[in-house]
């Protein structure tokens, strides 16, 4: 513990605060200058506020991070993201450039502006800190906001700003770049020549994102990165710092000794963080009335989205599913509302290779702890796992060899994709056309719902001209239950009639 | 701690004297006796610690019990190829064999006992096939008596705790995290199945291990020259593949998302062999790239080319020529292959250079051919990685030396600098070494066993040659285990010596530090 801690209060500080006095001394600390617009919020505030400013806020931002957060569940692009944010930024949590100003440098209003976002990040830390899962997304949401503010600013304020941040980069030398210049324009992707940029070298694990697209070049431990790559080490350097803190702020939390003015605040915002995951509830998926049993499945089958497709085809010609496989298949059929007792058996049935006691050594116990029947206190109370959605199983990045789980759109090539579809019944060449640009794009998501929408062309016609299903009914497949749901429905509508 | 010394230790006392000096012995190259002559260096704590730790070290002591449970075990286990291990025989490994000493010198990163052994995680598979997990030891004898105790068909080595994790029921849910545990690969011949055609599933033989081979080459290149990694034990898995344990410090400490990084760097053989070309890179190649397909090329004329075959058959020649990206180049092909059926891959291969050449398609891009090819090369000789290995810290794997239940042979260390003469088929099986034991010990009755190997003693180390010669020798010594253990003896010392240089660094590092805050 010996490094410098950014969380030190400065030894010539700390020499005002003797610890017998320090609870009767009144704080010497003096109101923070926001010189930068950005903040890596290393130093929490000090002044005072009122409850109704603590609140407040805290609501604000609180706001802008849902948004956030739910634009990323949406799969939204970044520039999508960004239109649909910087309206809401403008009027929750408003954080102006110093050129703004009229005097060309911090006036009152930035600095009222940059208070308010210094105070309700740390508001918000005290009460996203209390568990794994809050702080997780907490980090994820702020690093963010702090990435699309960062890619705003002006080029000019951002060199002041990652200046006064002190980061330990060495600059690469001429020499040394001209050895090397072979390897980095190689390990550089869209570099034409070596001397257009200025490099830096770092410890390579202060990079893992540019090491795991294997787009940086690495040497004998240490990171060459390119000027341009700033914004990845700034952004990694503020998600660590972060979540160093908040690891901090959650062992300091049990000992806020608070009276009750301030804790309810906390508990409804964290509450109010409304988690995107649990936003599935495990209902949803399941089908009432629906003929769910093990022996369905096969038929069923015509109406799962095509990552559950390709998954029941492979276990039919295999008879067999590796493990990730099987985890994203279970789940997908327990949120179809398939009981333990018929998914067991489903399985059984698949597996035609095995003998009983095979099966029941090897498979039968993830099965059940996918269904929370066994397994830690926790796995059981929250009753298994919940069934993946589109966003995870994409976000899956690697499916390696052999493996067949993942989405098809996405981890496939194109070229098997579209003979996927095409031994599914999809054969219009509109459909296969657009599914291709959708790919390229990267645009998933859209590329499934596009299949979909055409399968169920007629009946979605139908419906929307019957008045029975509104818009949101039909809103953007972000989940494979709710497309089996859907197609499932419609296509009892499109039987209705004939049945009458 | 006197416990360490009871009963199982009790008949060596007098040979304590002999046998402390002895600790690092027979020297078999220069550098593991520079290695292993560090510890002088620490005087007081080589005594304790050899005090503490001859425990493992006198293997004498079944002589009179461990011959009989032998010969019951030859008796039972005739056949040269076991198929399973029976319980004797592991318990006669476990207590002559197994260098639990080096074991635990290796995960301690010294020889007092520190945290990173007795917070480390182990978990057992008994016999019954019952699977205890969070067991941990503070000791090498602790650790021993244990195994021996439990005489589990084999175990496997987690994280270190930050607290010892047989605590963890009286810690709130949450508390117990893991701090460190080597960075670990796992590379597994039947994630090759697809393009081997020797064998299949748990078989192997010489040719296909050669894909193992390259495997090490290309990871351990990696790690050490773009990562900076040292400290790396490759481990035959005991049947068709093999391990790594990345020992430096710096790897131990890495959080789950830089060893994601690091497996995803690389990793670039995606999806099922449903997923048509597996291989798609950027140009230019990456530098690591270019270096692995250096070492690689070679490798697929040999191996895939040549040993394997692989485009014999139509369906992988036809694999091949999906694979090509011109239509018209790979329709002219398939003619050609479809009139002369049971052409060798090394032609076929030729083949696709040879019409290229001939200008047939006017679409065609050398470039892009090249690149294909290129790709293809990397498809077919590229390291398979379990990644899922790699990426969690709390992830278990198989330690060293333990028995491969299914074929009994000994998980040994494979030396990366000669990779290639490793021979998976050669590797001792536990009965092979039991008996070499035997058989030693027939030819050398036990009052001459010191005399006998004196000379190797004294030509390396002359000072110590009194010693050494009056010195028992270790079971393994008497079997072809020793090449084995002295590796890892070696490579526990190297480990070792970058610990003492870094620990100190960082002391002195400390001790400025102080003296800074002190000012003011």
């Amino acid at each position: 513990m010996i490094r410098q801690d950014f969380h030190r209060v400065d030894p010539k500080r700390r020499a005002n605060l003797d610890p017998r006095k320090k609870q009767f001394a009144s704080s010497a600390f003096k109101q923070q200058d926001y010189p930068h617009r950005l903040n890596f919020y290393d130093v929490p505030p000090t002044a005072e506020i009122t409850l109704e400013q603590f609140e407040q806020w805290a609501i604000d931002r609180l706001k802008i991070l849902a948004e956030i957060e739910a634009c990323s569940y949406r799969n939204k692009t970044a520039a999508e993201t960004a239109t649909h944010i910087t309206p809401l930024l403008q009027k929750f949590l408003p954080l102006s450039s110093n050129t703004s100003s009229s005097s060309g440098s911090a006036d009152a209003r930035l600095a009222n502006e940059r208070q308010k976002d210094h105070y309700s990040h740390f508001i918000l830390r005290l009460a996203f800190s209390a568990t794994e899962d809050l702080r997780r997304r907490f980090v994820r949401a702020e690093t963010m906001l702090f990435r699309f503010r960062f890619q705003q600013d002006d080029s000019k304020e951002k060199r002041a700003f990652i200046e006064s941040l002190n980061l330990e980069w060495e600059p690469v030398g001429d020499e040394e770049k001209r050895k090397m210049a072979e390897h980095l324009v190689s390990a550089t992707p869209g570099l034409r020549r070596v001397d257009d940029e200025t490099w830096y070298k770092v410890e390579w694990e202060r990079v893992p994102e540019l090491v795991e697209r294997r787009s940086i070049f690495v040497a004998r431990g240490k990171a060459y990165v390119p000027g341009r790559e700033q914004l990845s080490m700034i952004i990694a350097e503020f998600t660590a710092r972060l979540e160093r803190a908040l690891e901090l702020t959650s062992r300091a939390l049990p000992r806020l000794d608070e009276d009750d003015r301030l804790t309810p605040i906390l508990n409804h915002l964290s509450k109010n963080f409304g988690s995107a995951d649990t936003v599935y509830s495990e209902s949803e998926g399941v089908v009432d009335g629906a003929p769910i049993t093990a022996g369905n499945i096969d038929r069923l089958s015509n109406h799962f989205p095509l990552c559950m497709r390709s998954l029941h085809m492979n276990l039919r010609k295999n008879n067999h599913l590796k493990h990730f496989g099987r985890l994203q298949y279970t789940l997908f059929l327990k949120g179809i509302g398939l009981s333990l007792e018929e998914c067991i058996l489903f399985w059984r049935q698949s597996f035609k290779g095995f003998t009983d006691d095979e099966f029941n050594s090897r498979y039968k116990y993830n099965i059940r702890h996918a269904y929370g029947d066994v397994g830690g206190d926790v796995n059981r109370r929250g009753r298994g796992y919940l069934p993946y959605s589109c966003q995870k199983i994409l976000g899956d990045s690697n499916t390696g060899a052999g493996q067949t789980h993942g989405c098809p759109y996405r981890h496939y090539s194109v070229d098997n994709l579209i003979g996927l579809l095409q031994s599914t019944g999809v054969h219009d060449k509109e459909v296969l056309r657009g599914v291709r640009e959708d790919v390229d794009r990267t645009r998933y998501h859209i590329a499934c719902n596009r299949v979909f929408e055409w399968a169920h062309k007629s009946e979605i016609k139908k419906v929307k001209e019957d008045g029975s299903w509104n818009q949101t009914d039909l809103d953007t497949i972000v989940h494979p239950n709710t497309y089996f749901k859907r197609s499932y429905l419609l296509k009892q509508v499109g039987k209705a009639p004939q049945n009458a | 701690m006197p416990h360490s010394m009871s009963a199982d230790g009790a008949p060596s006392h007098p040979n304590d004297a002999e046998i402390l000096p002895d600790a690092p012995n027979a020297e078999t190259t220069p550098a593991e006796g520079a290695g292993s002559r560090v510890q002088p260096n620490e005087p007081a704590g080589d005594k304790l610690a050899d005090l503490l730790f001859d425990g493992d070290d006198d293997d004498e002591f079944p002589s009179s019990s461990a011959p009989d449970a032998k010969r019951a075990v030859e008796a039972s286990v005739p056949a040269p190829q076991p198929v399973g291990v029976d319980t004797d025989t592991m318990l006669a490994f476990y207590q002559r064999l197994f260098p639990f000493r080096y074991l635990f010198q290796w995960l301690n990163h010294g020889i007092i006992p520190s945290p990173d052994f007795g917070n480390r995680e182990f978990a057992l598979t008994l016999q019954n096939d019952a699977y205890l997990r969070y067991q941990s030891y503070a000791t090498a004898d602790l650790f021993r008596k244990d195994i021996l105790r439990m005489n589990p068909s084999r175990f496997e080595i987690g994280p270190v705790y930050n607290t010892n994790p047989r605590d963890r029921k009286t810690l709130r849910g949450g508390q117990m995290k893991p701090v460190s545990k080597e960075m670990v690969f796992d590379i597994d011949l039947t994630d090759y199945d697809d393009i081997r055609s020797c064998c299949a599933k748990a078989n192997i033989c010489e040719k296909c291990w050669a894909f193992v081979t390259m495997a090490i080459k290309v990871v351990d290149a990696a790690l050490r020259e773009d990562f900076g990694f040292e400290h790396i034990l490759w481990v035959y898995s005991g049947r068709r593949g093999a391990h790594a344990w990345v020992c430096d410090p710096r790897a131990r400490s890495l959080p789950d998302d830089r060893r994601r990084a690091i497996a995803g760097y690389l990793d670039i053989v995606r999806g099922g062999s449903s997923n048509g070309k597996r291989v798609n890179l950027k140009r230019p190649l990456h530098p690591h790239l270019t270096r692995s397909l250096d070492i690689l090329k070679h490798h697929f004329a040999q191996t895939t080319l040549d040993d394997q075959d692989t485009f014999l058959s139509p369906e992988q020649a036809e694999h091949l020529l999906s694979l090509l990206p011109d239509k018209t180049l790979s329709d002219a092909l398939r003619r050609k292959w479809e009139s002369s059926p049971g052409r060798s891959s090394p032609s076929k291969w030729a083949d696709i250079d040879a019409l290229a050449k001939t200008g047939k398609s006017s679409t065609l891009n050398p470039t892009t051919l090249r690149d294909a090819k290129q790709d293809i090369v990397l498809e077919y000789t590229y390291p398979r990685l379990d990644s899922e290995v790699s990426k969690k810290m709390i992830h278990l794997l198989k330690s060293p030396f333990v028995i491969h239940p299914g074929t009994g042979k000994i998980c040994v260390p494979i030396d990366h600098r000669r990779a290639e003469e490793f021979n998976p088929l050669t590797v001792p099986t536990v009965t092979e070494l039991l008996s070499e034991i035997d058989s030693y010990d027939a030819q050398h009755p036990p009052s001459h066993a010191s005399a006998d190997h004196h000379p190797e003693g004294e030509s390396s180390v002359p000072n110590d040659s009194d010693a050494r010669g009056s010195r028992k020798l270790q079971d393994y010594e008497k079997t072809s285990l020793k090449p084995y253990v002295e590796y890892f003896r070696s490579f526990i010392a190297a480990l070792h010596k970058e610990e003492r240089t870094g620990k100190r660094e960082r002391n002195d590092e400390t001790s400025e530090a102080k003296t800074e805050c002190m000012e003011f």
